[in-house]
């Protein structure tokens, strides 16, 4: 028997049921307002007292309105035909929805009921198995996907029967597995994962190391991310954060990408509806809309499941991850998931911390960032969620319990900067704040060495190093004046515009500039870093900014061209023909 | 507006400044009730007593006070008539005229479904370089204009919705001064424009709680007339820095932990509700939302901006730019994020890559001008700088332009001809082939 209870009290979305007999933590339940459902969530139980968080608007809930408990966690339907799914927050598929408007209590499957699956075999009878084990693979939209023993399975079971090659809906039992006790368990395509937990079916979880391409030069060459890695970037608002966002998921080099869009505008959401149905993969050559799947809670949509919204998103992650894919996985912004737990905190009168965001902030920010990463399955493959979140600092201050927390934990900082944004100095990272972790890592250096160059890593540290220096000086230059440094100040102040206005700044809005792959970003550093290095020579300071900004000018005209092309090629010319015209200071006259 | 089986209760147990709590039976949340011929709603219920808020106040109320329970959520009543008209924060005309007819709908409804939106791609023309040229709006779009109450918000605002191509333009005035609602109602006469506006007013001789129910109701009316009528709806809501100010004053008489700047921690969600209104629907109707947030002495890291500026798409400052003696758009730090989406596109090709180098040529003059005044020699690109920025000021950025978008971008180009040379502006060499001036 199911429990069930009656509604007690409403404050907003907090709602209190009486209930007539046992109910557990977080378990899911459905509040009845003349025959609407409205998924809630149990939140706190205080004897006969269940509050929940309500999903939907509780306008028109009397007290005396009946609830029935529903003896599961909230958790997601995993399964083939969820790639280029649009869902909300709690996975109900948003194009199976009636009417332009959004009706409460309306939830939608996730996957489709119909449709057929080219179903192979993996595994053979006999064989043991346990949670997360390959049984069988189907094809959608070009990625193997695997049909696994289910992740709540526990301990091990015999493959008694494996279904054969053919097309079979997702309810069709594909397999029967006989656990210990010698009770047979029927598997189809479809399983259930409470999204709260990790799913921790692989073997290990090693330090990452293999460099995710990106596309995007701060990133790639200043401050590189890696499959599996964590990153964050936080930013004031109109600094270009989900410009950058975009380019990420647009260009990665990932095989699946999940885009949380977690409280933010739902202009944005529509943004990649409408564009990624036309615009390709350029590691593969498809449709980007093929690879990526969209949990919009946008910032007009219910507040608790925002929360939700990132749990949703992480848990597909897993999913996709135990099948030895390369997941990226988005969130923008976690800014909006804290301040969702904030208004729930404050609704349950629970003592506030900072900023009268829960105290418990700092471990549940720590432990969804702990669910990303590189792992190696039991049958020796390997696959990673690579997490980036952003984070919207009030007022722009990194000193938030938001931002401090996700510093923590997140290995990877890009700071978006103001000052950078207001000089349209696209993306606006400022490299010297920024950071990756993983450069440190004696695996990734290795694997850089292996895969684009030992020189790499020596001039990436020198790019950095050349920015502070420029950066320093022309702080000197503001205080003392143009005469008041030596000549050469402004020859290292410009070379360090060089490599800002040619590496750093790229224009996310052009189709060639946006998207810089590895040999290109490459090349570039090698041939800045040369110039660079040369001395020139200058009579007045007044020279060296009209022979750099000519530099910068070609430069920009070889970062608009196709690479290696004919346009290209006679920008390069100009380039090299300026840089040999101009006196070098060890030369005779 | 009593029905004859309402039921009518008269103990009232506990009165605060803004609410009023009582026991009552079958009262659903949200719903409005009248105390004493005061519109309230119930905002708590816990078993059988019920927390009314009282939005005019409750100064007077006797614990005796007629309540009586509406059995509806806040609503108007929607139709043709609403056009011209003007009506308080509960939807009652206050210009004198009749009840307008129409259905009733609850304000406040839900909100659209994310994969129904159709992506904004229509340009919204100003005549406003500042705006146009660097800042362009499109409809669906969601915009503030950040400024300091002593700054001319209302009459730019207004300027900007006589401009632009609209069906209807909704105001919703929040703790307007009476002298500004008067300013636009006779602004909105004279230039004949009257039949295509709806107002809603809350001035500052009337309750502030009341204010609480200004942005729903014109976001109410715009739906109507979005959706049933496929129109272009143009919302102006001035301001909402008082808006935001009644929900602090609702959530202190309400208990609650104030989070920054004495602002609830629902801040972000309550703001958010009103701008996503604004959408371009697929059949052809939009809305969209202009409005203001006024500022505490330009500070933007204030929960109010801040949040905001977090849900708005941009954000447009005016500053008073002492070369010229005009209030120009701020090209720094006023920003329209759809604009990629029009610019270049419903514009011409040069657009995106001229806004960009002019801005970026107005910086280098800010910079010569702290060399400046810092008491540096200028070298000769800083004095061409600043006397690029003194003509781009009066010649683009200055509110009282009012030209179309291709003369300003060849505006534009010949400020560059007459400062600079090619290499100094750093655009694209085929946009520089086709539309350097020879």
């Amino acid at each position: 028997m199911a429990t069930k209870g009656i509604v007690t009290g409403i404050v907003s979305n907090l709602v209190t049921v009486e209930v007539d007999g046992p109910v557990y933590q977080n378990e899911i339940c459905y509040i009845n307002l003349a025959g609407t459902k409205l998924m809630s969530e149990v939140i706190k139980v205080i004897g006969k007292y269940a509050y929940v968080q309500v999903f939907e608007s509780t306008r028109g809930l009397r007290a005396g309105d009946e609830v029935e408990f529903a003896g599961h966690m909230l958790e997601v339907t995993l399964g083939p035909g969820m790639l280029s799914k649009n869902y909300d927050g709690l996975q109900n598929d948003l194009d199976k929805m009636e009417g332009v408007f959004l009706k409460r209590g309306e939830y939608t499957y996730p996957l489709d009921k119909e449709r057929i699956w080219q179903f192979t075999p993996i595994i053979t009878p006999g064989t043991t198995v346990v949670a997360g084990d390959w049984l069988g693979e189907v094809l959608e939209n070009a990625q193997h996907l695997k049909i696994m023993v289910p992740f709540v399975f526990e301990g091990k079971y015999k493959v008694k029967e494996v279904a054969p090659k053919g097309e079979y809906n997702i309810f069709h039992t594909i397999a029967v597995l006989t656990d210990e006790n010698g009770k047979d368990h029927e598997v189809n395509m479809i399983q259930k994962w409470a999204v709260k937990k990790a799913v921790t079916a692989y073997k290990e979880k090693p330090r990452p190391f293999k460099l995710l391409e990106t596309g995007v030069r701060p990133i790639d060459t200043a401050n590189p991310i890696v499959e599996g890695g964590t990153g964050f970037i936080p930013g004031p608002f109109g600094t270009g954060k989900t410009v950058l966002q975009h380019a990420i998921a647009k260009q990665a080099e990932a095989d699946i990408v999940i885009i949380a869009a977690c409280g933010e505008r739902a202009n944005e959401v529509v943004e990649i509806f409408a564009e990624y149905p036309h615009l390709t993969d350029p590691h593969t050559g498809r449709k980007l809309s093929e690879r990526t799947i969209i949990i919009a809670n946008t910032s007009n949509m219910p507040v608790a499941a925002r929360e939700a919204s990132v749990y949703t998103a992480m848990a597909l992650s897993e999913y996709y991850r135990a099948m030895g894919l390369k997941v990226l996985l988005m969130a923008d912004s976690t800014s909006r998931w804290a301040q969702a737990l904030r208004e729930m905190s404050n609704r349950l009168e629970e003592l506030p911390g900072p900023d009268a965001f829960p105290m418990d902030l700092s471990a549940l920010i720590a432990n969804f960032y702990a669910r990303a990463g590189y792992v190696k399955l039991n049958n020796g493959s390997t696959g990673s969620i690579t997490f980036i979140g952003t984070v919207s600092p009030a007022g722009g201050n990194l000193k938030e319990p938001v931002t401090e927390n996700t510093k923590k934990v997140a290995r990877c900082f890009y700071a978006l900067e103001q000052e950078r944004a207001d000089k349209k100095r696209y993306p606006a990272i400022n490299v010297i704040d920024s950071y990756s972790k993983y450069i440190e890592y004696p695996e990734f250096q290795e694997y850089i060495e292996n895969h684009i160059g030992t020189d790499w890593i020596p001039k990436v540290n020198d790019l950095k190093t050349r920015m502070q220096r420029g950066k320093e000086i022309a702080e000197q230059i503001s205080i003392l004046g143009d005469d008041g440094v030596p000549v050469d100040y402004h020859q290292t102040f410009w070379k360090s515009e060089l490599l800002d206005f040619v590496i750093l700044q790229q224009d996310a809005f052009d189709a060639i500039d946006s998207v810089t792959p590895i040999p290109r970003q490459k090349y570039m550093l090698d041939l800045i870093t040369d110039i660079c290095e040369i001395d020139f020579k200058f009579n007045h300071f007044n020279d060296v900014p009209v022979f750099f900004r000519k530099l910068i000018n070609i430069c920009k005209q070889m970062n608009y061209s196709v690479f290696e092309s004919d346009d290209f090629n006679k920008s390069l010319e100009q380039l090299q023909h300026a840089v040999s015209e101009q006196p070098k200071l060890n030369e005779q006259e | 507006m009593t029905k004859a089986f309402q039921k009518i209760y008269t103990k009232i147990s506990k009165i605060t400044k803004a609410t009023c709590s009582l026991k009552a039976t079958g009262v659903s949340n949200d719903e409005l009730a009248s105390v004493n011929g005061r519109l309230a709603q119930v905002v708590k219920i816990d078993r059988d007593e019920v927390v009314l808020q009282v939005f005019a106040g409750t100064e007077g109320i006797p614990t005796n006070a007629e309540v009586v329970f509406m059995g509806k959520a806040p609503s108007l009543k929607v139709g043709d008539q609403l056009a011209g008209r003007f009506f308080n924060a509960y939807g009652d005309p206050i210009d004198g005229g009749p009840v307008p007819e129409g259905i009733e709908v609850e304000i406040g409804g839900p909100s659209v479904n994310p994969v129904r939106r159709e992506q904004p791609s229509e340009l919204i023309a100003t005549g406003i370089a500042g705006i146009d040229l660097n800042n362009t709006l499109v409809t669906g779009q969601k915009i503030p204009f950040f400024a300091d109450p002593d700054q001319p918000f209302n009459e730019v605002m207004a300027l900007v919705a006589l401009h632009a191509e609209s069906d209807k333009i909704i105001l919703g005035g929040m703790g307007m001064t009476n002298d500004d609602y008067l300013f636009y109602k006779n602004t909105f006469s004279n230039a004949g424009a009257l039949d295509r506006i709806v107002s809603f007013i809350n001035t500052t001789e009337n309750p502030s709680v009341e204010r609480l129910l200004i942005p729903d109701m014109a976001l109410t009316a715009a739906e109507y007339f979005a959706v049933e009528k496929g129109e272009k709806v143009l919302v102006l809501l001035s301001d909402m820095t008082n808006y935001a100010d009644a929900l602090a004053i609702v959530s202190n008489r309400m208990d609650q932990i104030p989070s920054k700047d004495s602002m609830p921690g629902s801040l972000y969600s309550d703001l958010a509700k009103i701008y996503e209104k604004a959408v371009q629907f697929p059949d052809g109707g939009s809305i969209t939302i202009i409005a203001v947030t006024t500022l505490s002495g330009g500070d933007i890291t204030h929960s109010v901006p801040d949040n905001t500026g977090y849900i708005t798409e941009g954000q447009l400052y005016l500053r008073r730019d002492s070369d010229i003696g005009k209030v120009i758009v701020d090209p720094f730090r006023s920003l329209s994020r759809l604009k990629q989406l029009v610019i270049g596109k419903k514009t011409r090709e040069d657009h995106p890559q001229v806004m960009n180098a002019a801005v970026r040529l107005y910086a280098d003059a800010a910079n010569a001008k702290t060399k400046m005044e810092n008491g540096f020699d200028l070298t000769d690109y800083d004095n061409r700088t600043l006397a690029f920025a003194k003509d781009y000021s009066r010649d683009i950025l200055a509110i009282d332009v009012n030209v179309n978008t291709m003369e300003m971008l060849d505006i534009t180009w010949r400020l560059f001809a007459k400062y600079f040379t090619p290499e100094e502006v750093n655009i694209k060499q085929e946009l520089v082939t086709k539309y350097w001036p020879k």
